[in-house]
């Protein structure tokens, strides 16, 4: 019994009906973090990019004298110089300053929308693998058409539907994250619910909330994380690619999609203006690619590299 | 065997169907629920009423959604996708045209991945943990991480701006389709590059590489027939399933190298607010990937006699 009162489950199985524990897939993150220095320096190295990518957005307005909006057309299309180490755009405002800001909007779009997808489509992969029978075929029938859809062409029409804007495009990455989400964790949730330790909660009556709450959801977490990083990169590529096609985050705001499509113009004549986010996109998909994949050698091996 | 392989086939040609259908109907009331009357926003803010009125009963937008989109569907069935509100032509006929050029992209783009992804994932997998393995991973994950218009731009800066070797745009001539095809094959070579090496280091390992060594085969010939051709199995599946990808998703690609295809299509389709245009390339590309997962799935059964006999 714990505190409050309820039957602890997980010690009852373990203890009084002598079951093997649960496979141990738990690990602290201190430990985590020092397998992935031992074993993938790369990854580590890839999470401080990605954290000096996050305080550059923080403090975009401490590390820059520039504005983001500010308008100098005396330096417009300006190479980079020592004052302009990325040079200017054609309203020759200062390359770097926009690109600090825009990753504010690029990195929330990349690491929001995940979480969000990432939470609705564990909460309905493991009700699909656990409950089973018509409800498991229903959810996991619209995942697939969902999935059949390709991605930019789904984005696109959600996005055609809700009109421009960041916050539509939130919606519309959530709306197109959740159903892999799903099918990953319901084929998980599928392996966990044989196992002896449910089994045995099941027998001794707990409700089926509390077993997917206490039972299938921590065991899930490793691959959850792993996929969170793993989709992080693919949000961000979808994002930039909405903005690019002049579809996703609107001007006055920056965002790196949308830089790539103004600077498109300018190509052959000031490069820097495309190549700039270009390079910053690449930078960080790769960081959290990398990351990803230490983590699922660290905390899921049995996860398939997608 | 047979019956039950017949009957398998049928269960996946129904949720084929079921996608399709699925798709199709979740496309429908996506566009319809946008605020406004299309047929008002097509002729103008100063139309006459009465004129919106006949124009939306002409166009049938005056019946139940339900209706409209079984109307629809019975269309869809003969090839009739309506008319493009923009264009003023049939939507298959524009389809048509475009679907010619989004094929010979995809078929150049496939072609690129295929060659480059197998033949360095086949030398990542036998110089296994050496510097060259490392080096072609490491550029295969470059491969996946680099956003597509980026590769189009730098291939657009080197080789036609700089070098002058191929057009900047559009596909006057086969040259035409070099640049773009590298762009898109790119990021699917970097996946069949990763999957063929994990596959062939995989099958290196089984018994009957060693039978055919001890048996005096070259080495050459213990690579080509045992290991690639038992490694192959989960990379055509693959292939098969980025190849409908190629077909339908060249958005970007397309856009910046001037093909007039599927792709561009739906993009101009969207930004001037065209629907049947936009249904029927969301169509389209839909059938194109349903279909691609079907042919990825019998494939790998035909291929893997375990599978046939399991399902």
């Amino acid at each position: 019994m714990d505190p409050s009162g309820n039957l602890d489950v997980r010690s009852l199985a373990e203890g009084e009906l002598g079951l093997p524990a649960p496979a141990a897939t738990y690990e602290e993150p201190a430990g985590v973090l020092r397998r992935l220095a031992r074993e993938h320096k790369i990854a580590l190295v890839s999470a401080v990019v990605i954290v000096l990518f996050i305080l550059g957005a923080v403090l975009a307005p401490v590390l820059t004298p520039y504005a983001y909006d500010d308008i100098n057309l005396a330096n417009r299309l300006a190479p980079p110089s020592p004052e302009h180490l990325l040079g200017t755009d054609e309203g020759g405002r200062d390359v770097l300053t926009r690109l600090l800001y825009g990753s504010r909007v690029s990195l929330l779009i990349g690491i929001v929308p995940t979480l969000l997808s990432l939470a609705l489509g564990t909460l309905v992969g493991m009700v699909a693998g656990f409950m089973g029978g018509k409800v498991d075929t229903v959810i996991m029938r619209v995942a697939d058409i969902v999935m059949s859809f390709p991605t930019m062409l789904l984005a696109m029409v959600v996005m055609y539907t809700l009109g421009d804007g960041t916050l539509n495009v939130f919606l519309t990455m959530v709306c197109v994250g959740w159903a892999s989400v799903a099918r990953v964790v319901r084929s998980e949730t599928l392996k966990l619910r044989e196992s002896e330790y449910v089994e045995a909660a099941r027998i001794i009556g707990v409700r089926k909330a509390r077993i997917m709450a206490r039972h299938i959801l921590p065991n899930c977490l490793p691959t959850i994380i792993v996929l969170f990083t793993l989709d992080i990169p693919s949000s961000i590529l979808t994002e930039s690619s909405l903005s690019f096609l002049g579809m996703g985050v609107q001007p006055p705001s920056a965002s790196w999609g949308l830089m790539v499509s103004a600077g498109r113009s300018f190509l052959f004549h000031a490069p820097w203006l495309a190549f700039a986010p270009c390079v910053a996109i690449m930078i960080i998909v790769l960081a959290f690619n990398f990351l990803g994949d230490g983590l699922r050698d660290v905390l899921d091996p049995h996860l398939q590299s997608r | 065997m047979r019956e039950g392989t017949l009957r398998n086939l049928a269960k996946r040609l129904l949720y084929a169907l079921i996608s399709i259908v699925g798709v199709a109907a979740l496309v429908f009331a996506l566009l319809h629920v946008v605020p406004g009357n299309p047929v008002a926003a097509l002729l103008g803010d100063r139309a006459d009423p009465e004129k919106v009125e006949r124009v939306s009963k002409a166009l049938g937008l005056d019946q139940p959604l339900y209706v409209q989109f079984g109307n629809y569907l019975l269309g869809a069935l003969h090839g009739d996708f309506g008319q493009s509100y923009t264009l003023g032509k049939p939507v298959s006929e524009l389809m048509g045209a475009a679907f010619m050029n989004t094929l010979w992209l995809a078929l150049a783009a496939a072609l690129v991945s295929w060659v480059v992804g197998i033949t360095s994932g086949l030398v990542a997998a036998l110089h296994k943990n050496t510097l060259l393995d490392r080096l072609f991973m490491g550029a295969s994950l470059l491969g996946v991480s680099l956003p597509v218009f980026m590769v189009a731009m730098l291939l657009q800066y080197v080789f036609a701006k700089y070098l002058h070797w191929l057009p900047i745009a559009g596909v006057a001539d086969w040259t035409g389709y070099i640049l773009p095809a590298i762009a898109l094959g790119w990021s699917s070579a970097g996946s069949i590059a990763r999957l063929v090496r994990s596959s062939v280091v995989e099958v290196m390992q089984q018994d009957y590489i060693d039978t055919a060594r001890a048996k005096g085969r070259t080495n050459t010939q213990v690579i080509v027939l045992h290991a690639l051709r038992n490694a192959m199995l989960p990379v055509i599946t693959l292939m098969a399933m980025q190849f409908s990808g190629l077909l339908s998703g060249a958005f970007i690609t397309e856009t910046i190298f001037s093909i007039n295809g599927i792709g561009r299509l739906s993009v101009q389709a969207i930004t001037s607010r065209d629907i049947p245009l936009l249904q029927g390339t969301t169509l389209l590309c839909t059938f194109v990937i349903v279909m691609g997962n079907l042919v990825a799935d019998l494939l790998y059964s035909v291929a893997d006699p375990r599978v046939r006999k399991g399902a």
